[in-house]
């Protein structure tokens, strides 16, 4: 078994570890011995290497994005404000009707239980949605919300979706908790998109 | 009848000394927090970033904002504290600084009127002597402080800067010797065929690295060390008090920068008028305290056990081989 590397080392680990292959058994390549003379020497090469690396820094320049006048774009899959929608199109008497008929699948797939769903029968003659009952009530708790984009998959009309506004802090809780209207409005476009090149 | 505290090589009249160190207290005053400012910037740059820049145009009124922000702080002093020394610590460490500042060279004599705050005779021992005095600045406030993160830091700047004032004093032993003289001024005029950094290269070397010891600035700054020690002797420490004391860390940044220059540099030597001087002095200064911030912004901190044989059984039998071949080059040549 040992014919080529017959050493007593190597004798001796199979008899100490006989579960062990003979690949298994590789050679390690320490570093030199600390101090001394050398080690000075290679202690010194050593910080003039690392001085030549932070200077390499100073001519790279600097990767900050500079976040309130730059940003960061972000995917089109980012996930970030929620946004219900509307029929845009469609035929006629549907255009400009919400989508969310109020069926409450979104506020039972969260798993942080901040969306609140109060449907109501929908008046044939002054209709709020497309289908049989509308959301009278629909509220998301942002400071709750941890944009795991469940409600997206969960709701069968695409009534809600998540946007790219990742820019939501306030000053009060309760201005954190977005009504209907909030979320049916058209979101102040503030977060780039990314190109495909990008 | 005035009667001089040392002997001094050249001394105008009373008004024109009050002047000159009004003169060099103000611009080093004007200097350092611009130093702070610039420590950051660059410091910044060696990590791919900017550093302060929204205080002002580019964030050169930083310095400003800091101060006021210190400023407007609590006195705050723990129950454990000694009262009088916890008080005069810092202003310890800062009147060591400034008192140094008095016989850095920047110039010639000119008209009549000397470039610097003295000249005395006894240049190297004066700023080794209130460089020692600005060790009580940490040590007292560490001791003082009634804190045990104080008190390690004090203790290990004390070893610390024991350790590092031999090799730096011998390592300017070579250009004493060189020059014949202890007068910084006369060091200065003896570097005018070439600089000693070329002759005293080691000295130079050995010099440096004490000078980050000494200054406590990284790799060397134990007795600070923010991770370990919370700033170390400084952590009792707010406000006013807390800014004196990083006045005092650029303060004396500045001097040990200087000190090289004046040793190793050529002082206010380059080429140009004679008006150029003091402009070459800071500019190599300020190359000097680039190095400084360079090397902070490079290496880690030394482990205690790494600075102490660094120091004894290193930096030492350097600077004391380098005095021994320097005295004996200098008889022979």
């Amino acid at each position: 078994m040992n014919a080529k590397l017959n050493t007593d080392g190597i004798d001796q680990m199979n008899r100490e570890f006989p579960y062990l292959h003979e690949s298994d058994v590789i050679s390690v390549q320490r570093g030199p011995e600390p101090g001394g003379a050398g080690g000075v020497y290679r202690t010194f090469g050593a910080t003039l290497k690392g001085l030549r690396t932070t200077f390499g820094r100073i001519l790279e320049g600097p990767v900050t994005v500079q976040y309130p006048e730059e940003k960061m774009p972000v995917y089109p899959r980012f996930r970030g404000r929620h946004k219900l929608h509307r029929f845009d199109d469609g035929p006629e008497g549907v255009q400009g009707l919400e989508k969310c008929v109020g069926c409450s699948l979104c506020a039972a797939a969260c798993p942080s239980d901040c969306i609140r769903v109060v449907a109501q029968e929908n008046d044939p003659a002054n209709r709020v949605s497309a289908g049989e009952r509308y959301a009278e009530v629909y509220e998301i708790n942002l400071s709750r919300c941890i944009f795991c984009g469940y409600c997206e998959v969960a709701c069968p009309f695409d009534a809600i979706t998540m946007g790219h506004d990742y820019e939501m802090s306030d000053y009060n809780r309760s201005d954190l908790i977005f009504t209907k209207e909030m979320l049916l409005a058209e979101p102040v476009d503030r977060t780039p998109l990314r190109r495909d090149d990008e | 009848m005035t009667v001089p505290v040392a002997e001094v090589g050249f001394a105008e009249a009373s008004w024109i000394m009050v002047v000159k160190s009004l003169v060099i207290f103000l611009g080093v005053f004007l200097i350092v927090p611009v130093l702070t400012v610039v420590e950051r910037k660059l410091i910044g740059r060696f990590q791919n970033r900017y550093g302060p820049n929204r205080v002002g145009p580019h964030g050169v009124m930083q310095p400003l904002a800091d101060i006021v922000k210190l400023a407007g702080k609590e006195k705050f002093r723990p129950d454990a504290a000694v009262p009088l020394l916890f008080a005069i610590a810092p202003a310890i460490a800062i009147f060591s600084g400034i008192v140094t500042l008095a016989i850095i060279p920047f110039g010639d004599v000119k008209d009549g009127v000397g470039f610097y705050g003295i000249d005395v005779s006894i240049g190297v021992l004066y700023f080794f002597a209130f460089g020692s005095l600005s060790f009580y600045g940490l040590l007292l406030a560490g001791w003082s402080s009634g804190s045990k993160y104080s008190f390690l830091g004090a203790m290990r700047s004390a070893a610390q800067l024991i350790s590092y004032e031999v090799s730096m004093g011998l390592s300017l032993i070579g250009v004493v010797m060189m020059a014949g003289s202890l007068s910084l001024p006369s060091i200065v005029e003896a570097q005018g065929d070439i600089w000693y950094i070329v002759p005293q290269f080691l000295g130079f070397l050995i010099f440096m690295v004490s000078g980050f010891a000494e200054t406590n600035r990284a790799p060397f700054d134990l007795p600070e060390a923010d991770a370990e020690l919370v700033q170390g002797y400084m952590t009792e420490y707010g406000g006013m008090r807390f800014g004196s004391y990083l006045l005092a860390e650029y303060l004396e940044m500045f001097v040990v920068s200087s000190i090289a220059v004046t040793f190793f540099l050529g002082g206010w030597m380059g080429p140009g008028p004679g008006w150029l001087d003091p402009i070459w002095m800071v500019g190599k200064v300020l190359t000097v305290i680039f190095v400084f911030i360079w090397v902070r912004a490079t290496l880690p901190r030394l482990r205690y056990d790494q600075l102490m044989s660094l120091g004894w059984k290193i930096m030492l039998p350097l600077a004391t081989l380098n005095t021994l071949v320097t005295a004996i080059l200098v008889t022979v040549l």
